[in-house]
């Protein structure tokens, strides 16, 4: 993609997902569980032009930091969100996540999972989220470029991967992922917001991969006027150039 | 105290022509626009006090000399067309009252109120000319000598001087969620964010605005965050995150009476063992608690500097009562700033080959690159790492990045702290030692009881690391003293305790107040003679 690895930063998470970026040559933030979206934001607003990444799991994105996920949808702030969605929590060994099915026994779910599994497409289709698209390991090339049209795209990008854990989740293996998932057609338009949303609502025998919903509404970045020149990384501060503002403004004090 | 609508409130002036620096309890005049005022502040009216109040519009006549009846309703209406100039008629009708002219009110009326147009300027004035003849005809009682109106003088809050010490010191990035009384110090890098070019983000938790300003800092510019008790207890997680991956931040944490919601709009220096422990693990850190605008200002220039230098986070401990109040200066010296890029410039990084962000030094700091503006990675991780940034489970490397963080870092950080502010007598048999909002209403009982005691001052506003005792001796001078006494705006003598801790010092007395309201000048020295004796 012509991006070498100094020019980008993969800020990520708490769970299986969160040592990602050990595994990669790049920048490097790996921070809390549930608050790679604020980390990512930030380092976005710092400096606009260096590809922002944030890699996290199901629980770490739609759990503990599901509120970060709307505000970053609302903001349409440029960061590309990939998601390691494998339906359990595999660093805390096998308890049930936000996308963990109905009913799923686990050792601190004994009676199995009692609240609605979350759809975190429906999810973002609902929040006029503008990338939306799902990909699913086992699929490589499939995935490979719907990870490149998720980085080219401008504004805020959901990838929700699909990622099979071997070891925890008995229930969404390979074999089952394999026997459901179906690329979405090539006559679908992705920007027709309510048959986005049935889409996206697609679950059970059938589920789909690739592009859910896409829009072109303006950058969070594009909206903030001090940045419209300069990133903030690169504008100059001096301690005259302060001093100069600074008088003026002391005087409205007077 | 804050109120939206309704309900009783009030805004106290204080005049002098000597400085001045907390409040006092006498009122000489109490404008009273509701009944409330009335029943509530009469009883503080000083022995040449008056009570401004209109009998017409509340309903109430009130005999004896201290009440004066001008009808400021009926003023506003003839004169200005509009009851809401009520305030200006009573405006100009105080400064009937103290002898003093309206043209320096009328040139206000113009700024504020200027672009309404000429019908609503000149209808105010009118308004507050009709007060002041008013008051300058019928006020029998009014003997109150003023001084000549002197230069012009800057008025200023803590939570713009913060604002304004932020920006002083290149801040970038401001990310907060709304809390009283923080609110402010946001709102006025906001109002200055064009200016200034920096960005202004209002979060959707506490918890995104201390990640985001992470992720701001990391990415190489000078980022802050602003918040009260609830609102830093969401942030704390946050805390350790910025000590761990050794990410420079500015904390301004404005404190309010607690537990819980406590009393949102009220005044308590309850959280300084909070600033002081928060965070899970060892890390260092340093607490500034300003007195003043001026020593805000100031403070938040160094705390930017210490931030980013020591690559740690620092924090601003202020108040309500500092919030909510306005002190005057002739001005603030912009000479005292400080501007250093602690951050490794590209030409610093040209001749390393493999660059790690957790560098091992001398010193316990590491040069830090911003991501993106060099070939070089820049790595780091929440969970303990290697000098690379990677995640690490060894022992030795353990032991190596704490000795970093903490030893190493700590004796260099406690060199740049500033022993308290020693004021009064040189000799003094009893001493009041504070830190932060008490300074102003320590120095004004000083100043009274030097007239008869040999009094002193200590107030420390660069608390943590605790400042030694090499530049000034004040553990000798406490010892010395007959009689030490610690002011606390709270219920446990917080300072008091991390005094023992650090020193082995205790104080003789102590006077807390835990009310949720600031100390006036005549309580605290009822306080003191208690004592005293």
């Amino acid at each position: 993609m012509d991006i070498e690895p100094h020019q980008f930063l993969i800020v990520s998470g708490i769970g299986q997902s969160g040592k990602f970026p050990h595994y990669l040559k790049c920048n490097t933030f790996n921070g809390l569980h549930g608050r790679t979206l604020p980390v990512a934001t930030g380092a976005r607003l710092a400096n606009h032009e260096m590809l922002v990444v944030a890699v996290a799991g199901d629980g770490d994105c739609y759990g503990e930091g599901g509120n970060h996920l709307m505000h970053a949808i609302r903001r349409n702030i440029g960061v590309k969100l990939f998601v390691h969605d494998n339906q359990i929590y595999g660093l805390t060994k096998g308890q049930a996540s936000p996308t963990s099915m109905e009913g799923m026994v686990t050792k601190n779910q004994p009676f199995g999972v009692l609240s609605e599994q979350l759809n975190p497409m429906a999810l973002a289709v609902a929040l006029d989220c503008s990338f939306v698209a799902r990909g699913y390991a086992g699929d490589h090339e499939h995935l490979k470029g719907l990870i490149k049209t998720a980085v080219n795209h401008k504004g805020f990008s959901l990838v929700d991967i699909f990622q099979p854990c071997v070891t925890f989740n008995r229930v969404n293996t390979y074999a089952w992922y394999s026997q459901r998932v179906y690329h979405i057609e090539d006559d679908y338009n992705p920007e027709d917001r309510v048959a986005a949303f049935q889409k996206a609502l697609e679950w059970g025998d059938r589920i789909p991969i690739g592009v859910i919903y896409r829009n072109n509404r303006p950058t969070f970045e594009e909206r903030v006027p001090v940045i419209n020149e300069l990133t903030l990384v690169k504008q100059p501060v001096s301690i005259e150039g302060l001093k100069s503002k600074l008088r003026k403004t002391i005087k409205e004090f007077f | 105290m804050s109120r939206v609508r309704g309900g009783h409130n009030f805004y106290q002036m204080r005049v002098s022509d000597k400085e001045i620096s907390a409040s006092r309890g006498p009122v000489d005049i109490l404008v009273a626009l509701d009944s409330d005022s009335i029943s509530s502040h009469s009883k503080e009216l000083s022995a040449i006090g008056v009570v401004v109040y209109d009998s017409a519009a509340l309903k109430e006549k009130h005999d004896g000399s201290q009440f004066f009846d001008v009808p400021l309703l009926d003023l506003a209406l003839k004169n200005g067309g509009d009851k809401i100039m009520v305030n200006t008629v009573a405006t100009g009708t105080v400064l009937g009252m103290l002898g003093l002219g309206t043209d320096i009110f009328l040139d206000i009326l113009r700024e504020i109120l200027g672009k309404k147009g000429e019908a609503v300027l000149s209808a105010n004035a009118n308004a507050a000319r009709a007060g002041h003849e008013f008051a300058g005809r019928e006020c029998l009682r009014c003997e109150f000598s003023t001084p000549a109106i002197g230069t012009k003088k800057m008025l200023i809050g803590i939570n713009e001087a913060v604002g304004l010490g932020a920006l002083a010191s290149g801040c970038k990035f401001y990310s907060a969620y709304p809390m009283t009384p923080s609110t402010g110090i946001m709102l006025y890098i906001a109002s200055k964010a064009k200016e200034f070019e920096v960005i202004v983000e209002q979060a959707e938790d506490e918890i995104a605005a201390i990640n985001m300003a992470l992720g701001a800092s990391f990415a190489g510019i000078r980022a802050m965050t602003g918040t009260s008790g609830g609102g830093f207890a969401l942030m704390v997680e946050g805390l350790s995150l910025a000590a761990m991956t050794e990410t420079p931040i500015v904390i301004a944490l404005a404190q309010r009476p607690g537990p819980a919601t406590g009393l949102p709009t009220r005044t308590e220096q309850g959280d300084l063992l909070f600033a002081l422990h928060a965070g899970h693990g060892e890390f260092p850190r340093v607490i500034f608690a300003p007195g003043t605008p001026e020593q805000a200002f100031l403070l938040t220039n160094k705390a930017f500097d210490l931030a980013q230098k020591y690559q740690i986070p620092v924090f601003i401990l202020i108040d309500q009562y500092l919030s909510d109040s306005q002190w005057t200066y002739d001005g603030f010296n912009l000479n005292k700033l400080t501007l250093t890029d602690w951050r490794a410039t590209e030409s610093e990084l040209e001749g390393v080959k493999d660059y790690k962000r957790h560098f091992l030094t001398d010193h316990g700091i590491s040069p830090f690159a911003r991501p993106g503006t060099s070939r070089h990675l820049v790595v780091t991780d929440s969970d303990e790492h290697d000098e690379d940034g990677h995640l690490i489970e060894d022992a030795a490397t353990r032991v190596q990045m704490v000795d970093k963080r903490l030893f190493r870092k700590m004796p260099l950080i406690r060199s740049e702290i500033t022993p308290p502010v020693f004021y009064g007598n040189s000799r003094p048999d009893i001493i009041l030692t504070g830190w932060g909002s008490t300074y102003g209403i320590m120095k004004e009982a000083v100043n009274i009881l030097s007239e008869t005691t040999k009094v002193a001052m200590l107030h420390f506003s660069e608390i943590f690391p605790f400042p030694s005792s090499q530049e000034l001796d004040y553990l000798e001078i406490l010892g010395k003293a007959n009689m030490t006494i610690i002011v606390e705006q709270n219920a446990s003598s917080q300072f008091a305790r991390l005094m023992k801790t650090e020193t082995g010092f205790e104080f003789t007395g102590k006077i807390n107040r835990y009310d949720g309201r600031p100390f006036l000048v005549e309580e605290l020295l009822g306080e003191i003679s208690a004592y005293i004796g």
